[in-house]
């Protein structure tokens, strides 16, 4: 699971009311590199919540990767940036896309309830006496 | 893929012919036969992964990944940020349309969902199998995701589990979960429509496998309701059922605010009969 589908989830568990960010504990990470698509980083950065991604990045191992507030677009998408190791948007594309966590937990932040996450798969199956009704 | 894309019902009964000309039995080594023009575009089913409890790729998966192949020129052009598939069941089908969308490269990127634990694994193989990553969540439907992806997804594929069974048999671990359906096969299909219907972007499309014994035309009028168009990509005919794939897509004039008969000119004006849909659907209604 990559740190993009981490933004995306939240616990749905009956009484929780946003179950939002989820907690993320690894046990193991790696990182598969694949190209980068400015594009694509322009259409999800206005979705993300960037909060949960830094929190998640440092997580996973990597604290140093993304700044605690987000840079700006004129930041991220400047002249250039994409071929620059350290820029904005380099990281944005590291935490996002190449980071994969393979073992590890998320945890609901309101009612701690734990889904593990094993050979890179997040498991959100609720027991039957969890689910809405 | 040769079929023409607007031309749905040629497209359609080509496909009625080739198929009815071929048994199920058969249908394994057809699609190696076929592999000149196909395996660039599909997953191989050499390299689709295996486990006892999980659904194989059978002639529905065949039929929904050939769908997704004729409309493979509007996929591009729609240049999809996230597709998502429900119930990925071996990852025959996201494998295939990562493949044929691959020239779209890192802009596209892949969901898939099942409630089988054995399933997520199996699809999780199938995709390194062919060095294709997709994120992989052992969830029921979309649960967990539906806040926060909403209006999100461009493209989503579905096979669900289809088949008419007794009640009790849903929610059955294991394999009888890949096509317990409940009454008229509908019970999984009626959760997974309007949870798909908050995903979907505004220009998102939705595709998904139904069975004659699920009312496709009704499920067509449901979306109807809520403001999607509809369209049959294919019909296929097997020695057990007759499977359809269906194409939903978010039309403004569909839904509450156009009355059927308020569109199209002529006495058979409806939503349904701008497309190739009706005449095609009373044709080879009667024949089942
Ligand atoms: C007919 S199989 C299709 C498998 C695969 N997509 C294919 O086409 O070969 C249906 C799949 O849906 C899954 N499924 C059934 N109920 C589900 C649910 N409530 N949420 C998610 N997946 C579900 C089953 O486990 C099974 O893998």
């Amino acid at each position: 699971m990559r740190l993009l589908t981490h933004n995306f989830l939240a616990s749905n568990m009956k009484g929780v009311s946003t179950g939002y960010p989820l907690g993320l504990e690894v046990v193991k990470s790696t990182i598969k590199e694949v190209e980068l698509n400015a594009d694509f980083l322009r259409g999800i950065l206005p979705k993300l919540d960037w909060r949960a991604l830094a929190a998640a990045t440092s997580a996973a191992g990597y604290p140093d990767l993304l700044p605690a507030e987000q840079p700006s677009e004129a930041e991220f998408f400047a002249e250039g940036a994409a071929e620059f190791e350290d820029s904005p948007i380099r990281r944005l594309h590291r935490a996002l896309l190449e980071i994969h966590i393979d073992e590890g937990t998320l945890v609901c932040p309101e009612s701690g309830r734990t889904f593990p996450i094993q050979k890179g798969v997040p498991n959100m199956i609720l027991h039957e006496d969890e689910v809405r009704a | 893929m040769s079929a023409g894309d607007s031309a749905a019902v040629s497209a359609v009964e080509g496909k009625l012919a080739e198929v009815s000309t071929n048994s199920d039995l058969k249908s394994l080594p057809k699609r190696g036969k076929a592999a000149s023009g196909r395996t660039l575009n599909t997953a191989q089913i050499q390299l689709v992964a295996r486990h006892p409890e999980v659904y194989e790729p059978c002639d529905d998966s065949f039929a929904l990944v050939d769908a997704l192949l004729s409309d493979k020129a509007q996929l591009l052009a729609l240049q999809p940020s996230l597709c998502l598939e429900v119930g990925c069941g071996s990852g025959y089908v996201v494998t295939s349309l990562a493949i044929m969308l691959r020239q779209l490269g890192s802009g596209t990127h892949y969901l898939a969902t099942d409630i089988n634990q054995h399933a997520v694994e199996t699809t999780q193989a199938t995709l390194e199998a062919h060095g294709i990553h997709a994120d992989v969540i052992a969830t029921d439907i979309v649960s967990g995701l539906e806040k926060r992806l909403a209006g999100m997804v461009d493209v989503v594929v579905v096979n669900p589990p289809y088949v008419p069974t007794p009640e009790e048999e849903i929610g059955i671990k294991g394999i009888a979960s890949s096509w317990a359906g409940g009454l008229n096969g509908r019970q999984v299909i009626d959760r997974i429509l309007p949870a798909v219907r908050e995903l979907l972007s505004e220009r998102g499309c939705m595709y998904m496998i139904a069975l004659e014994d699920n009312d496709p035309l009704g499920i067509c009028h449901l979306m109807n309701e809520k403001g999607y168009a509809s369209r049959v990509l294919l019909k296929r005919c097997t020695e057990e059922e007759s499977l359809y794939v269906l194409k939903f897509w978010q039309d403004p004039t569909a839904g509450s605010s156009a009355s059927p008969s308020a569109k199209s000119p002529g006495s058979e004006s409806s939503w349904i009969s701008q497309l190739p849909f009706r005449s095609f659907w009373q044709k080879n209604n009667s024949s089942s």
